[in-house]
């Protein structure tokens, strides 16, 4: 499998990008995508957003809004945290690489 | 009730995969994840499909209930367990499900898919089949049902609890966003709503707080009284379920009820009062 990150997010059809904010990327652990770990979206104020498990290919996808987020990562080989920002609506790519 | 009579370890589940009388049973909002892998023995409810009636926006009826249950080979003298992804939210929604049908012996897997995963417990693909029953439910326990008039009586008068995201309530977003966020309804909340977002009884792992911190949550930072009836809302009913769990069947307040219409009802309804912000 390779671990590069997908460069677009599959996106449910009818989805308007001018509208939707995006943050989507590809979970994974030295060169492999990491399927099933645990991605958190966290608000401005270190709430809990949302999750989802990401996919056969290490793939996550949120629909946030504009602002300032978190993307917090459990899997039983590792854990991982970034900070995201979405200025705007549209694709945001936030990949995040276990340690 | 305590909290033993309710929820289950998974080293509990581990221990009882074989014990005759006990049925593991997977609830996903994502209903593909069972076929992806699923606790050994673990038949399958799919809520859209089989929890919900597929003309009216109802729950099915006692009826077909029973024939559900029936077919997927449950006896009411089973104890049923109960678990599934997303933190257990459409897990402890069948939860409160059969309970509204009087089921007597149910238990949720505290943690559900979530903590069984990162424990790095088996999964298993093969399909489960158990004989078929003859399943009787009662009529539904609408003490624990809240429709939409009674919330609207409830502004003001007695404890409303939304426990979808900071966001969501604010108005901010219209879905929690692993959802797209265009609907069709307002966004905000109910006026006087307490906001305690489901996320805040649960560890990060997905199992449940411990009583005390419950109560230190909902009581004592977010002013839950005690002395007054609660109503527990989310966008459609699921979340609210798991903090109906914590509410009902984890720390004994006796009168609270779930609104399953929830946000998704009450966001559009023409003229009833909405509060947007914090």
């Amino acid at each position: 499998m390779c671990g590069a990150p997908a460069q677009t997010p599959t996106i449910p059809t009818g989805i308007d990008l001018t509208k939707e904010t995006v943050i989507y990327g590809v979970v994974s652990k030295g060169d492999a995508a990491v399927p099933a770990a645990y991605v958190r979206l966290l608000d401005s104020t270190g709430e809990f957003t949302a999750e989802v498990v990401t996919s056969a290919t290490g793939d996550f996808r949120f629909f946030a809004a504009p602002g300032e987020w978190t993307l917090s990562v459990m899997h039983k080989d590792g854990n991982g945290r970034r900070e995201v920002s979405a200025p705007e609506p549209g694709l945001v790519e936030a990949s995040i690489v276990l340690n | 009730m305590s909290r033993a009579d309710v929820l289950v370890s998974a080293d509990w589940a581990e221990e009882n995969l074989n014990t005759d009388g006990v049925v593991f049973v997977e609830v996903d909002e994502d209903t593909s994840a069972y076929d992806g892998g699923h606790i050994a023995g673990a038949v399958k409810l799919d809520w859209k499909t089989e929890l919900q009636d597929q003309v009216r926006r109802d729950f099915v009826n006692k009826e077909q209930f029973e024939a559900l249950l029936s077919a997927k080979g449950i006896g009411n003298d089973d104890t049923v367990v109960l678990y599934g992804g997303n933190n257990n939210w459409f897990a402890a929604y069948a939860y409160w499900y059969f309970k509204l049908y009087g089921h007597d012996s149910v238990k949720l897997l505290d943690g559900g898919r979530k903590k069984w995963e990162l424990d790095g417990r088996e999964l298993s693909k093969d399909s489960v089949s158990r004989p078929a029953t003859s399943y009787t439910a009662k009529d539904q326990d609408l003490s624990i049902r809240a429709f939409r008039d009674e919330v609207v009586a409830a502004i003001g008068t007695q404890n409303l609890v939304d426990v979808r995201s900071p966001d969501e309530f604010s108005g901010k977003l219209l879905a929690p966003a692993h959802l797209p966020q265009e609907q069709s309804q307002r966004g905000g909340h109910i006026p006087t709503a307490l906001n305690v977002p489901w996320s805040k009884a649960a560890n990060e792992d997905g199992t449940f707080k411990s009583d005390d911190d419950l109560r230190k949550l909902y009581i004592d930072e977010a002013g839950l009284d005690t002395g007054k009836d609660t109503i527990a809302y989310c966008r459609i009913g699921e979340r609210s379920s798991h903090t109906w769990f914590a509410l009902h069947e984890l720390l004994g307040e006796p009168n609270v009820k779930n609104y399953d219409g929830s946000w998704t009802e009450y966001g559009s309804l023409v003229g009833v009062p909405i509060e947007l912000g914090a």
